[in-house]
Parts: C-alpha cells; sequence; structure tokens
C-alpha cells in the first residue's frame, strides 16, 4: 500500500482523534460538550504529576503490579523454536489487563465529579474491573452486558453483582457486546448530567482510544524493563490477542519505535474466515460505527454484520482505530485464530505450564504455536497473557464434554 | 439556494401556523406498504416528511425505532430502495419536503458523492444525520450543502449558548430541537423547558425550530408547537403502525389508515396552537 511512512508510530492521533483516516468524533450532539470536557480533563490529568502518583499507588499496592514477565519454558521445549515469555496480565487483581484502564477512568470520572458509572462489558472482564474500582470508591455502577454473554459467562455476572453492580442484559441485536455498547451509548445519552462512560477498550470515540491506549502502556513500559533485565536487551516480537485492541495496543504501543520488533495481533476467526468471525481486519472494511471510523464487519449496503467467537471478549465486529491504522500503514501484522485453535492452544497451556489462559488470550497462544517453531532459539517473543480462564471453565468444560461424546 | 423545506416554512409563516413533521421508517414493514403509507401523509396533514434510513445499530432510538429499522432490513430494505421509496413519492408530490434521517455508515459505504447527487436528483431535500456533530463536517455536511441538500442539525439541551454557534453554523433548512436528553420515544419533554430552549437558539439564528423527542398526543403536540415553528413525530407513529401488523409483522388492511388516522388527528393538535412569537 502507498502511504507514506511516518517519523514515528507514536505521535498519532491529531487534534481531531484521527489516526491517518481512522478514529474522529462520530457521536450524536448530546454527547459531544461532555467528550470535549472528557478531553480537556485528560489533558489537565496527563500533565499531572499528582494524578500519575496517585495511579502509580493504586497500580502497585491494589492492582498488584508490575506484573511478571515469565519465561515459558515448558512451551518452549515444546514448540522447539522462539524464547517465550508471558507478560502475566492474568496475575492483575481481577484477573485481567482490563483493570489498568479502569484504574485510570474512575480517576479521572472522579476529578469530573461523577458519581455514576456506566460499562459495556463482552467476557465480563472490564464489567468485573469497573464493578470493582466502583465499590472501591463508592460509586454506583451500572453494566451492560449481552444476553447471550450473561448466558456464556455467569461466573462474572455473579462477580459483578457481588460487588454491587447492576447488570443490565441486553436484548436487542445480537445480544452481545456490540449491542451493550449501543445500550450504554444510550444510557450515556439519558443521563448524561451525572454519567461517566468507562470504555473498556481502545475504541470510541476520540479521546477514548487514546486514553485508553495510555493507561494500558503500563504494559509495554514494564516489558521493556523486565526484558532489559532478564536479557539485556529488547524482545524480538510481540504477541496478544485483539477484540477492540486495548491489550495488545497496552503492550505494542511502547514499542512501535523499535523498527527490529515484529509485532502481531491476532483477532478471533470464529468457524474460519469464509463463515461467522470476528476478524474485522482480515474480513471487514473501513466504516463508521460507535463514535469512529475503523475496519467493522458489515454488509455491502453498510449494515453491521453479526460477529462470531467462542471468546466473548472478541466477539465484536470492529476493532480499535489506531490498529486499523498501524495495518494500513504495514506497522504491525494482523492474524487470525479459529474457536478450533484457541480451544486446543487453551488445552496445551493448560497442561504445560500449569495456567488456564481465558479464552481470548489463547488466540494469541494459538497463533505463537505456529510462529514460534519458525523463529530462531534466541529468538525472544512475548506473549501478552491478558486474562486468566476462571470465567471460561464453566464453557470450556461443556464444549470438551461435548466432543466427547 | 431554496429548497422544498425553505419554501414550505414560508409558506406556513404566512399561514401563521406551525408545521407538522413526521417521522417514519423507509420499508417499514415492506417497501410496497412503505410508499403507500409516505403517499398518505401530505393528504393526513403531514407538512413536512422525515423518512429514516434503517440501520442495523442505531445508537440514539430507543426500542420502537430499533425494532422498525430491523421490520425494514429483513424486508430487504437498503439505502438504494430508501432513495427510490423517495422517487415513487416524488411522482405524485412535487411540493411536500422530504429529509431522510439516519446513521452515517450506510451512506460512507455507498459512497458520499453518488448518494448526494441520487438523493437530489430522487427528491431528498435534506439530511439529518444523528452521528456527525459539527466536529465532522468535512464527511457530509459540506458536500451535502455544495450538492444543494440542506443539512439540518439536532440542538440539544447539552448545547449551550458557547456551542449554539459551532452547532447552527453549517445548518440549513431548519434545526431540530431535540427536547430531552435521550433516545426517541423516551417521556415527554416539559413544555416551559422547550419554549425556553427554542427562544435561547432564535436568538442565534433566523432559521425555523422544530422540537421533536417525547411528542405523542394531539395535545402535547399543540403544546410544542404553541412555542415552536414545527413539531416532530416518530415513535408514536411507528408504534401505530406496528400495533396493525398481523403476528407475523406483516402489513394488513388496516395498516396505511392506522398510521394515516393517527396523523390527522396528531395534525389537528398542531394546527390548534398559536404560532410561536417572533
Amino acid at each position: 500500500m502507498n502511504i507514506a511512512k511516518p517519523n514515528s508510530y507514536r505521535s498519532g492521533p491529531d487534534e481531531a482523534g484521527h489516526f491517518g483516516i481512522f478514529g474522529g468524533r462520530f457521536v450524536a450532539e448530546t454527547l459531544m460538550p461532555l467528550i470535549l470536557d472528557l478531553e480537556k480533563a485528560y489533558a489537565v490529568a496527563k500533565a499531572d504529576p499528582a494524578f500519575q502518583a496517585e495511579m502509580n499507588g493504586y497500580l502497585k499496592n491494589y492492582v498488584g503490579r508490575p506484573s511478571p514477565l515469565y519465561f515459558a519454558e515448558r512451551l518452549t521445549e515444546h514448540l522447539g523454536g522462539a524464547k517465550i515469555y508471558f507478560k502475566r496480565e492474568e496475575l492483575n487483581h481481577t484477573g485481567s489487563h482490563k483493570v489498568n484502564n479502569v484504574l485510570g477512568q474512575i480517576m479521572l470520572a472522579r476529578r469530573m465529579g461523577k458519581k455514576r458509572i456506566i460499562a459495556e462489558t463482552g467476557a465480563g472482564q472490564h464489567g468485573v474491573a469497573t464493578a470493582t474500582l466502583c465499590a472501591r470508591f463508592g460509586l454506583e455502577c451500572v453494566v451492560y452486558m449481552g444476553a447471550v454473554d450473561v448466558e456464556r459467562q455467569q461466573p462474572n455476572v455473579i462477580r459483578m453483582e457481588m460487588l454491587g453492580a447492576k447488570v443490565f442484559p441486553v436484548q436487542s441485536g445480537t445480544r452481545t457486546l456490540k449491542d451493550a455498547m449501543n445500550e450504554a451509548l444510550r444510557d450515556w445519552v439519558t443521563n448524561v448530567h451525572n454519567t461517566f462512560y468507562c470504555i473498556g477498550t481502545v475504541a470510541g470515540p476520540h479521546p477514548y482510544p487514546t486514553l485508553v491506549r495510555d493507561f494500558q502502556s503500563v504494559i509495554g513500559n514494564e516489558t521493556r524493563v523486565q526484558m532489559q533485565e532478564v536479557e539485556g536487551r529488547l524482545p524480538d516480537s510481540l504477541v496478544a490477542c485483539i477484540g477492540g485492541g486495548s491489550n495488545a495496543m497496552g503492550l505494542f504501543h511502547p514499542f512501535l519505535d523499535d523498527p527490529s520488533v515484529e509485532i502481531f495481533g491476532v483477532e478471533a476467526a470464529g468457524h474460519g474466515l469464509t463463515q461467522l468471525h470476528a476478524a474485522s481486519i482480515a474480513g471487514g472494511r473501513p466504516g463508521v460505527l460507535h463514535g469512529n471510523r475503523t475496519y467493522l464487519l458489515m454488509n455491502e449496503d453498510g449494515q453491521i454484520q453479526d460477529a462470531h467467537s467462542i471468546s466473548a471478549g472478541l466477539d465484536y465486529p470492529g476493532i480499535g482505530p489506531e490498529h486499523s491504522w498501524l495495518h494500513e500503514i504495514g506497522r504491525v501484522k494482523y492474524l487470525s485464530a479459529t474457536d478450533d485453535e484457541a480451544l486446543e492452544a487453551f488445552q496445551l497451556l493448560s497442561r504445560l505450564e500449569g495456567i488456564i489462559p481465558a479464552l481470548e488470550p489463547a488466540h494469541a497462544i494459538a497463533k505463537v504455536m505456529e510462529l514460534a517453531p519458525k523463529r530462531a532459539k534466541d529468538h525472544l517473543m512475548v506473549v501478552n497473557l491478558s486474562g486468566r480462564g476462571d470465567k471460561d471453565v464453566p464453557q470450556v468444560g461443556d464444549i470438551l464434554k461435548g466432543k466427547k461424546k | 439556494m431554496t429548497t422544498r423545506i425553505d419554501t414550505r416554512f414560508a409558506e406556513l409563516k404566512k399561514q401563521g401556523r406551525s408545521a407538522f413533521v413526521t417521522f417514519l421508517m423507509a420499508g417499514d414493514p415492506d417497501p410496497a406498504t412503505s410508499l403507500e403509507i409516505i403517499k398518505a401523509l401530505p393528504k393526513a396533514g403531514a407538512d413536512v416528511i422525515e423518512i429514516g434510513m434503517p440501520f442495523t445499530d442505531p445508537m440514539a432510538d430507543g426500542p420502537s425505532i430499533q425494532a422498525a429499522g430491523l421490520r425494514a432490513l429483513n424486508g430487504g430494505m437498503t439505502l438504494k430502495k430508501t432513495l427510490e421509496l423517495v422517487r415513487g413519492f416524488r411522482k405524485g408530490d412535487d411540493a411536500t419536503p422530504i429529509v431522510l434521517m439516519g446513521y452515517y455508515n450506510p451512506i460512507y459505504i455507498y459512497g458520499v458523492d453518488k448518494f448526494l447527487s441520487d438523493a437530489k436528483t430522487a427528491g431528498v431535500d435534506g439530511l439529518i444525520i444523528v452521528d456527525l456533530p459539527p466536529e465532522e463536517d468535512e464527511e457530509l455536511c459540506k458536500p451535502a450543502l455544495k450538492a444543494g441538500l440542506n443539512f439540518i442539525r439536532l440542538a440539544t439541551p447539552t448545547t449551550d449558548d458557547k456551542r449554539l454557534p459551532a452547532v447552527l453554523a453549517n445548518t440549513s433548512g431548519f434545526v431540530y430541537y431535540v427536547s430531552i436528553t435521550g433516545i426517541t420515544g423516551a417521556a415527554a419533554a416539559d413544555t416551559k423547558a422547550v419554549s425556553e430552549a427554542v427562544a435561547r437558539i432564535k436568538r442565534h439564528t433566523r432559521l425555523p425550530v422544530c422540537v421533536g423527542f417525547g411528542i405523542r398526543t394531539p395535545d402535547t403536540a399543540r403544546a410544542i408547537a404553541s412555542h415552536a415553528d414545527g413539531a416532530v413525530v416518530g415513535t408514536a407513529l411507528v408504534d401505530a403502525l406496528k400495533a396493525s401488523l398481523d403476528s407475523q409483522g406483516r402489513a394488513t388492511a388496516k395498516t396505511v389508515n392506522a398510521v394515516a388516522d393517527l396523523v390527522a388527528s396528531l395534525a389537528q393538535g398542531v394546527r390548534g396552537a398559536q404560532q410561536a412569537a417572533e
């Protein structure tokens, strides 16, 4: 593709929130003043050392950061190629990377005087993280979750309710993450005066893709330091799964300007790219939804299509706008893994490393199983283990039982 | 550039009354019935016709209009067929303004330039695109003005005096004041708050101001119309249409009249209003 390479891959977005042609602020007028306020509040907070210091305190003592960079010795031996490290985001409080972003947004909401927090959730990890921090700071919490996801991720629904959140099962559309996001936006339009919308991924109207990326960049920043400590150099490749793409962006962004680092994002290929799937870059094209222009799954009339993934957290027909840009400009390679490949990786990791991963990062592991054997033994590969699999145990157990029959 | 919208509001001003603006979804419940309904609207008392362009993910709409969009899409409605619907209507009516209302993605995918040219040819007069605030004016608003179509902007209770000039800058035809912070079909707006908001907007523009969201009955329509240049009713009409369908969601012999009768009674409400003081 003939797109001029920028001097830096890390300087975006522009003032209007664009990464190349992607991003922007495609929202109803009712929300526009609030989005402009949020942008201002974030700029002030970002420049305030007290904000960062307070956040670092909670990241250390409440979330449990830094998360370890772990050498996956048995997986490395098994695959017989690259030296594989896991960034252990699944060890964070609440069990995934989601808490990094939620902490930042809740602290912003507090600065803005908002007392009511709403969130959408797919797998429930973002909902649990939001419910957790709302409990911690005494804020009202409402979580929208597709009715299909409420069924398949029951453990997280129970957790959110225990933490004091109200969970609304969304019955409209395909009853998954995209519809949860529509419903959260409807709530926000209605309660705009007192409500902060805590978006769970690097998508939505500007400034969300930027601020979520910034809050998640702690993942990549720690990885740089930790890899320097154990191996004395930068990693050679990074791999992460992508629904909206926040765990991936958090790992990737600090390395975008290091040309020696190969970067792979892994979308969910569901039943396969010629059937129902959730791989927006592999099977979609640029369009406008949920406040931003980005790659979307849609039909020839611009109607959004149903996504499918075994993993509720990846079951979304879009992707963050910065990923769309990184794809078009060629800095990140986007691959995809099917439901079956993810299930196989889920089981392999459980048995080889004693780590039950969430189905989301199992997609990343599935591609590591292809990439690592082709790489030299001194190749350093980092995988973002973005969440733990406790929430998926009932679902995967049922699937495996069904397969044996 | 004078559009049918400008002409219509000028006529109504002479008559000393407010406009009754109707909203229905294109292709609900099927393209043929939808055309019959739209054709019946002017006679029943609609002064301006808004036609929804169905979209899978209508973020600012309540359950009624969401369901109407899905009925239309399930019936095979597309943006191309929506333009055909307008063309069909124009064969018998060259005066009633038609405004297309919806979301940006189907237009973006159709192609902005091709859409504007096809819409103009079909007889469309204006556009209301919910997810295109002034910050995104380069996308469609400015090209639409160039193509001779009105771009009608939504102003809301959160649009304060500081922001109003930006919202009104490229607006033409009329201003659509969304009377509540919320989605379509939500609770009715407070008449006093609406009248203050309309007065506030009128300090910034000479364009007509129409008010929508939350108007369901002839009484509310009358109350709102007496404080504004027009009252918009959507959800109530969509609900009446839905109530006339059979158990499979198909049109019945009653469908066209169910909508036309409600339009007639709401139009009487609007016509009973005192024109807002200038």
